[in-house]
């Protein structure tokens, strides 16, 4: 054992090698630097899944509380759903220290935008775009923002608005939306409520409310980074922005879970 | 109701005082009106006193806001009302927009008198001052800081002769975690805490009425009628001028901590309000009238 006070704490060199002081150094600008500057490589606090989608009068969406640090459920009150201005919501997964940092850009952005009493608002597209503008710039920089994010609200002819944009920058539309796992397990259950746009129409705010929580449940029933506490926007012309925090999913059985085989110690 | 205008008068002695001077024929003031040191010099540069100890830019900057149009806030338990009077230079003004009330942040809120741009360019800088207040703490500025750091910017301008004062008195209000607050501050960079606060041409009538009212009692809604009487009464005595008025408000309930404009519905209510007390206390100086012409 190493008794120096000053290496208590640190990985043996034995056992682990000696620390790379390139790392530390890495500077480009030095123009002979040893090292490049290295950006974000990887999240390290992750918020998982945020699903959405339209009905004939609004959106829903809905994000669960988990920030995962690796495989640990490390924190379980991350709120990841952000309303924006009268009646737009930002949901947010991936980094969370890149989520709080995005929340932050959009609460400034509104507050200068109602700087001048214009009577024009911000609505969902403008959002949508700026997040598109950010994100895209970041990744030019080789410095992304490591999430991605779904946009919800009313366009400027009123209608339901639901767009998806990510830390490449890339962005698209569905009439439903799920980033993350979400995307292979909760999408195709969505689509069987609203498999294309015309759906929407015959689609009610009691249907697509349902449907959501039905996939926060399986989520969580196959999801390993989520959790079963979660957060719901519904946003309607009528109500406005509806927020229901700390949701559970109920009804859980897990019954289904002993007939799954492969996984651990199990022999098959 | 037929005034003497007085400042006309003041002026005017001011001005052959002044040609006096110019002409170098010795006119000693007695002082009585404090005016010694005009004419001699110490009051052509900013930063620098007179024997007696002003600094008479700072003075003329306050003269500049004297004339301004009125403006002013009142503060409630849970809020902060404010309110101006807009004289309506020109017919080809578009009724309603040129909005003299301005937001810092998301519930500060402020209106001055005096000359406007100055105000614009304060505002501006307390737009700044919230930004990096957020940019460094994660939270928002609390107003009596914020009212600190404008007032020390404000004191800036009187101490170097390549800058003039500020010619506009600003009020500036708010709510933060700590509750409601009013502050007026000066062009010398003076600022003081107030529950009824007035500035401009009809700060002096809008005192008197400020100071009627019970602080403790009062709900936002009260004050929105209360402000649009007092601009209402104070503006008699330039009632030769159209003008229209403006008025907003910050509330913890009402408005859920945002500085907004009063709604349509409200501003219209405290307008007819504010109509009908001035009616009344015009009916109530007529009758007085009569009875002393019964007297007679």
């Amino acid at each position: 054992m190493d008794h120096d006070p000053f290496r208590w704490g640190r990985p043996n060199d034995a056992t682990y090698g000696g620390y790379n002081t390139k790392i530390a150094h890495a500077n480009p600008q030095a123009g002979n630097a040893a090292m490049p500057t290295m950006n974000t490589q990887q999240p390290i606090v992750t918020g998982t899944s945020v699903i959405a989608m339209k009905f004939k009068d609004g959106i829903v969406i809905a994000a669960d509380n988990l920030g995962s640090y690796g495989a640990l459920a490390r924190f379980d009150d991350v709120e990841r759903l952000f309303p924006v201005g009268e009646n737009t919501v930002v949901g947010i997964s991936g980094d969370i220290s890149d989520l709080q940092y995005i929340s932050r850009l959009l609460e400034d952005l509104e507050i200068d935008n109602n700087y001048d009493y214009d009577g024009h608002s911000l609505r969902a597209p403008h959002i949508h775009e700026y997040l598109q503008k950010v994100f895209y710039a970041r990744r030019s920089k080789m410095d992304p923002l490591w999430n991605s994010t779904i946009v919800g609200g009313f366009d400027d002819e009123g209608k339901p608005f639901l767009k998806y944009v990510d830390l490449l920058g890339v962005k698209y539309s569905a009439p439903t939306l799920a980033t993350g796992f979400g995307a292979y397990l909760a999408s195709p259950i969505l689509r069987k409520v609203i498999f294309e746009e015309k759906d929407v129409e015959k689609v009610d705010e009691e249907t697509a409310r349902n449907a959501i929580k039905e996939c926060m449940k399986v989520l969580y029933y196959r999801d390993a980074r989520s959790l079963d506490k979660y957060s719901m926007i519904t946003i309607t012309k009528e109500k406005g922005v509806v927020f229901e925090k700390n949701l559970r999913s109920e009804n859980q059985s897990w019954r289904f879970a002993k007939d799954i085989k492969g996984y651990g110690t199990q022999k098959v | 109701m037929v005034r003497v205008n007085k400042p006309y008068h003041v002026s005017l002695a001011e001005f052959l005082l002044q040609m006096l001077q110019v002409l170098g024929v010795g006119v000693h003031d007695d002082g009585e009106r404090g005016r010694t040191s005009v004419g001699t010099g110490y009051d052509l540069s900013n930063s620098v006193f007179s024997p007696d100890g002003r600094n008479f830019q700072v003075e003329y900057a306050a003269k500049a806001v004297e004339n301004g149009s009125t403006s002013l806030a009142i503060k409630t338990p849970t809020g902060v009302v404010f309110a101006v009077e807009k004289i309506i230079t020109s017919k080809l003004l578009v009724p309603n927009k040129n909005n003299r009330i301005q937001t810092i942040g998301r519930s500060i809120g402020a209106v001055y008198s005096g000359l406007l741009p100055d105000g614009r360019h304060l505002v501006s800088r307390a737009r700044d001052e919230f930004n990096s207040y957020r940019g460094q703490y994660k939270e928002d500025i609390t107003v009596p800081y914020l009212i600190d750091r404008l007032g020390n910017y404000v004191q800036a301008y009187t101490c170097y002769n390549s800058v003039r004062p500020f010619g506009i008195t600003s009020i500036i209000g708010g709510v933060d975690g700590e509750g409601s607050h009013l502050y007026m501050l000066e062009p010398s960079g003076v600022y003081w805490g107030y529950k009824g606060a007035a500035a401009g041409k009809g700060r002096q009538s809008a005192k008197n009425e400020l100071e009627k009212l019970k602080y403790d009692e009062l709900t936002s809604k009260d004050a929105i009628k209360e402000a649009a009487r007092i601009i209402y009464l104070a503006h008699e005595d330039n009632k030769d001028k159209d003008f229209e008025i403006e008025i907003s408000w910050v509330d913890t309930v009402e408005t859920k901590g945002l500085h907004q404009f009063v709604p349509e519905d409200l501003l219209a209510e405290a307008k007819a309000y504010a109509q009908d007390k001035l009616n009344e206390d015009e009916d109530e100086d007529e009758e007085d009238d009569e009875d002393e012409d019964m007297d007679n």
